[in-house]
């Protein structure tokens, strides 16, 4: 009975999706004020519908409830009980209901938030959300039922993934869809604003925060899921270029570029049509990003179920999604005209510089991501390219992307002059040379000129973003909380910059042959193996392996990798064994036996690595205070005086 | 203004790979093995200590080879189907247990029926590969020659019985050995 | 020219100048790093270069795995049921390389005509099968199509 509820549930919030979609519109057309606020209390019962449907998946997961074909296919009475609850979107069909979820539950923030917003800019939102939401949902009910029952009920389930089976990943999901659906909220802005024709730069204004926040949970959501591939995949990597991986970078940089785009938007009235487009491809790249993990065009480590005709139904959802606002673009488009004039050395110019540099960025990413589409759609063969192509266009890609991102804070909007930007920049960059110089020198075994760069790029974002929130005239903390998080965020960009140069240039990697007792030495640490034996976890067998290192003779950490082996049906599991340091990490991993009590290992010896996750740390963290800076309260206040005394006066 | 236009153009493009992506889909080649001779095979049954099972048994009769596993869900709804079709026809089923341990399999049996005929065990997945078996559940319908005629792949639904597996059973039962 | 125009002007031949560069930089690095896909048969005919890197991919024949005493080399073989290629990997197999499996490697062909790999790839799903192997075997007139149950 309880998992029809839950079907009911998302059949009556597909109807009021709808009804939220058509509605407002309608009440848009005749102004009729009544009909519009239909779209509040809409959103409301759907909301209400799939957090009854959300909790139904939910409780039918930690009842072990195998009548439902879904938990079947992902669970078992043998699951802990967080892994049960986890499981709930571990595949694709719940993970469509999380999607469906988030995206209400952004909707019913948008509603809840914006009471100053204009009501029928409110409705015109909700009603896209509404249409959007009514798509994915009526792509649950006809192709992925969650809910959907077998009989007979199987006494037990078939257990989810084990890779699945970890607390990281457990949350990765959750976060990467916050960011990913959280950017339906400014295309719906955008929307709203080319269809009811009114583009000045308040629609800017009004989805900055929720831009902002949609970011961080994307920002957060992709450093989890680096962090989960380098902890559990066994393969010491934390970035692969993998497909998924790709789906997720994509909306990642251009929703990167439409922040700052928003800002200027917002600020000085210029980058209209771009800021427009923007919205729409962040958005646009999310759904593609579903499109690519669900439809199994892509093959991908991450990948666990592709299905063609599903792709077929996300295909054209996103066609009618995407063509529709592109086509919507070009028709209103040209008329816009930017008010904001501004000089060739202005901060509008860096940040349009480096807007485009994201934008091509994110083309890269697509297009190696689609190579093997597009050389096979060629007859040219079956070619892929791997990680070396990614990095041999991003790499000198992020150049150009990090100078201009230290130029763009110190140079002032509208017009600045060349000389006054030496005279800011020339303390900055003496400084930035002499630590790129000095460090490699003192600190690393050999100076590396890779090293010497990405140093010399890191200090220099980091020192510039410093600079500028000390030099505003006002004391730093008077200063507006935005100012604040913009350069918190640049701080953390030059943390990850910095751990990436140096886990990729001092990286030491070795896969190895030991006996019980035998030790090999990497990077100044001896690794002592000890053995290996059998142990027993909750629903798995697992051989765990002992291994200790030494530096200096002193013991500092000591590692237990595993391979696990979960039953029949199931893969093997390999689980590193990792001792995390701020400024090293030390990482094993089994082999195979190789007889006698000998086992294959591989060691890491990986610097800096954490800051790679940290810099993302601080760059959220950054975001989130921009977001929740109190000027666009007010400014979105004053707007809305504004607007609604024009209606009054037509 | 054109320039306006070429996002909207870039997106067509991308859409025309994707749905050329999706087109491409190997599934929808028909299986090789239609017409050939059931590969052979010589495995342990299940239930019967150091007895052997071979296509080579079935030759003469209209007969179906079930790939399934104790651990594959669809094989659950697809259980009271091979039931019925056995109900239905008369049909001699083949379980080919496929990379599954003989006391989980028996288990499984015990809790929903044990409607085969026989059962091989194929616990190391070496005869599904000659099968040509991708996932589980699979079913291979095989004539009196001991040529295969049809491959279902996933699990069989009442509508498959019904347009499908019941018809072609008729006619192979017609055809001369 | 009019200032406004002028720096329109300069800021377009810029923009153009900048994406050109990206551009170039991207179509060289496709063209020093695509790995075309190769077949077992079509390396013994020949067909494979020797002196770049390609992808290889196959069954792995059935005991055809051999490890070289005390160090972490291995030696198999890979076929389309048409022809069989020698493979040498020093290294870890990924968890899910096991005989019987379909895999792709990455790597190049030494003087003696066998495959060096520097790359084994076995994807983390039980029932998985690389659909360039998939494809290739299906020609062979062996295997699969099907989905994963």
């Amino acid at each position: 009975m309880i998992p029809e509820i839950g079907h009911y549930a998302l059949i009556l919030a597909f109807v009021l999706s709808v009804i939220q979609g058509v509605v407002p519109l309608l009440g848009n057309a005749t102004g009729a004020d009544r009909v519009m606020a239909v779209a509040r209390s809409a959103i409301r019962a759907q909301w209400l519908m799939m957090a009854v449907a959300f909790g139904v998946l939910t409780y039918a997961f930690i009842a072990n409830d195998f009548s439902v074909r879904y938990v079947a296919a992902n669970s078992n009475t043998a699951l802990p009980l967080i892994y049960r609850i986890s499981a709930v979107w571990g595949a694709h069909e719940g993970s469509l209901l999380l999607w469906a979820f988030i995206l209400t539950s952004w909707a019913l923030a948008v509603s809840h938030f914006s009471r100053r917003i204009p009501d029928r800019v409110v409705a015109r939102v909700l009603s896209i959300m509404g249409l959007v939401g009514a798509g994915f949902m009526s792509f649950m009910l006809f192709t992925s039922n969650p809910f959907a029952r077998q009989f007979p009920v199987p006494a037990e389930g078939r257990s989810l993934n084990p890779l699945l089976q970890d607390p990281g990943l457990a949350i990765h999901p959750p976060m990467l869809y916050m960011g990913y659906v959280g950017f339906s909220v400014a295309f719906a802005f955008a929307i709203a604003a080319m269809a009811g024709g009114k583009l000045d730069a308040a629609w800017a204004r009004w989805a900055r925060p929720w831009t902002n926040i949609a970011w961080v949970f994307l920002t957060f959501g992709i450093a989890l899921g680096s962090w989960w591939a380098y902890y559990e995949l066994g393969w010491g990597g934390w970035w692969f270029w993998d497909p998924v991986e790709n789906a997720s970078l994509m909306p990642w940089l251009v929703g990167t570029a439409l922040i700052h785009s928003l800002a200027v938007t917002e600020k000085r009235g210029a980058f209209k049509a771009w800021t427009l487009l923007l919205a729409v491809f962040a958005f646009s790249l999310s759904l593609l990003g579903t499109f690519l993990v669900r439809s199994g065009v892509l093959t991908s480590v991450h990948a666990f179920a592709s299905d063609p005709g599903r792709g077929m139904f996300i295909l054209f959802f996103l066609i009618a999604v995407v063509g529709s606002s592109l086509t919507l673009f070009a028709w209103r488009a040209p008329k816009l005209r930017s008010t904001g004039r501004f000089e060739l050395t202005s901060r509008e110019t860096g940040l349009l510089i480096n807007n485009v540099i994201l934008v091509v960025m994110c083309v890269t990413v697509l297009l190696g991501t689609l190579f093997p589409l597009i050389t096979e759609a060629l007859a040219m063969g079956k070619y892929s390219v791997g990680p070396p192509f990614f990095n041999a266009v991003m790499v000198p890609l992020s150049v150009p992307l990090f100078i201009v991102m230290g130029f763009g804070l110190l140079l002032r909007w509208k017009r600045d002059t060349a000389q006054r930007l030496m005279k800011q920049s020339a303390l900055v960059l003496i400084a930035s040379l002499l630590i790129a110089v000095i460090l490699p020198l003192v600190w690393a075994p050999s100076f590396e000129p890779l090293m010497a760069l990405g140093l010399l790029m890191a200090s220099w974002v980091a020192l510039t973003a410093l600079m500028w929130v000390l030099r505003q005239g006002k004391s730093p903390f008077k200063q507006p909380l935005a100012n604040w998080g913009a350069m918190i965020a640049h701080v953390g960009m030059a943390m990850t910059i910095t751990g990436i140069t140096l886990v990729s240039v001092f990286n030491s990697e070795k896969d190895i042959r030991l006996e019980p007792g035998q030790s090999y030495e990497l990077a100044g640490y001896e690794f002592r193996f000890d053995g290996v034996d059998t142990v027993q976890g909750p629903n798995y067998v697992a051989q765990r392996g002992s291994i200790f290192a030494l530096l200096d003779g002193r013991e500092v950490a000591e590692m237990h990798p595993e391979k696990r082996n979960y039953g029949p049906g199931q893969m093997p599991m390999t689980e590193a064994g990792i001792d995390a340091g701020l400024f090293r990490d030390l990482f094993v991993a089994l082999g195979e036996d190789l007889g006698d009590g000998a086992w294959s290992l591989r060691v890491y010896h990986k610097p800096f690595l954490r800051w790679i996750w940290l810099g993302a740390i601080l760059m959220g963290v950054g975001g989130l205070m921009a977001a929740l800076d109190k000027r666009y309260r007010k400014l979105a206040a004053r707007d809305a005086l504004q607007l609604n005394a024009q209606v009054q006066q037509a | 203004m054109m320039k306006y236009f070429l996002p909207l153009g870039g997106f067509i493009l991308l859409c025309a790979l994707l749905f050329f992506g999706l087109g491409n889909d190997p599934k929808k080649v028909p299986s090789p093995f239609i017409g050939k001779p059931a590969p052979a095979f010589e495995l342990p049954r299940l239930y019967a200590d150091g007895e052997t099972l071979s296509p080579a048994d079935m030759q003469g009769k209209v007969w179906l080879l079930n790939v399934w596993a104790s651990w594959c869900v669809s094989c659950r709804a697809e259980h009271a189907v091979i039931t019925k079709l056995i109900g239905d026809t008369g049909i001699d089923i083949v379980g080919l247990n496929y990379k599954d341990t003989d006391d989980e399999a028996k288990r499984w049996l015990t809790q929903f029926g044990n409607p085969y005929y026989a059962i091989a065990v194929d616990a190391e997945g070496r005869t599904g590969i000659d099968w040509g078996v991708y996932g589980v559940p699979e079913t291979f319908v095989i004539d009196k020659k001991g040529t295969i005629r049809l491959k279902h792949i996933g699990p069989v639904t009442v509508d498959d019985l019904k347009t499908e597996l019941i018809p072609l059973i008729e006619t192979l039962r017609g055809e001369s050995a | 020219m009019t200032p406004a125009r002028k720096r329109r002007l300069t800021m377009v031949v810029l923009l153009v100048a900048g994406v050109g560069l990206a551009a170039a930089l991207m179509a060289k690095a496709f063209q020093e790093n695509m790995n075309l896909y190769y077949e077992p048969h079509q390396v013994t005919a020949g067909e494979a270069p020797v002196d770049h890197d390609f992808r290889l991919g196959g069954m792995v024949v059935d005991g055809s795995v051999r490890r070289e005493e005390g160090s972490l080399t291995v030696q198999f073989d890979l076929t389309d049921y048409t022809d069989t290629v020698t493979v040498n990997y020093t290294g870890i197999l990924p968890d899910l390389f096991r005989e019987g499996q379909g895999i792709i490697t990455r790597g190049r062909l030494n003087q003696s005509g066998s495959f060096i790999a520097d790359e084994v790839l076995a994807k983390h799903d039980e029932n998985y099968m690389p659909p360039e192997v998939a494809e290739s075997l299906k020609k062979a007139g062996k295997l699969p199509d099907g989905e994963a149950q």
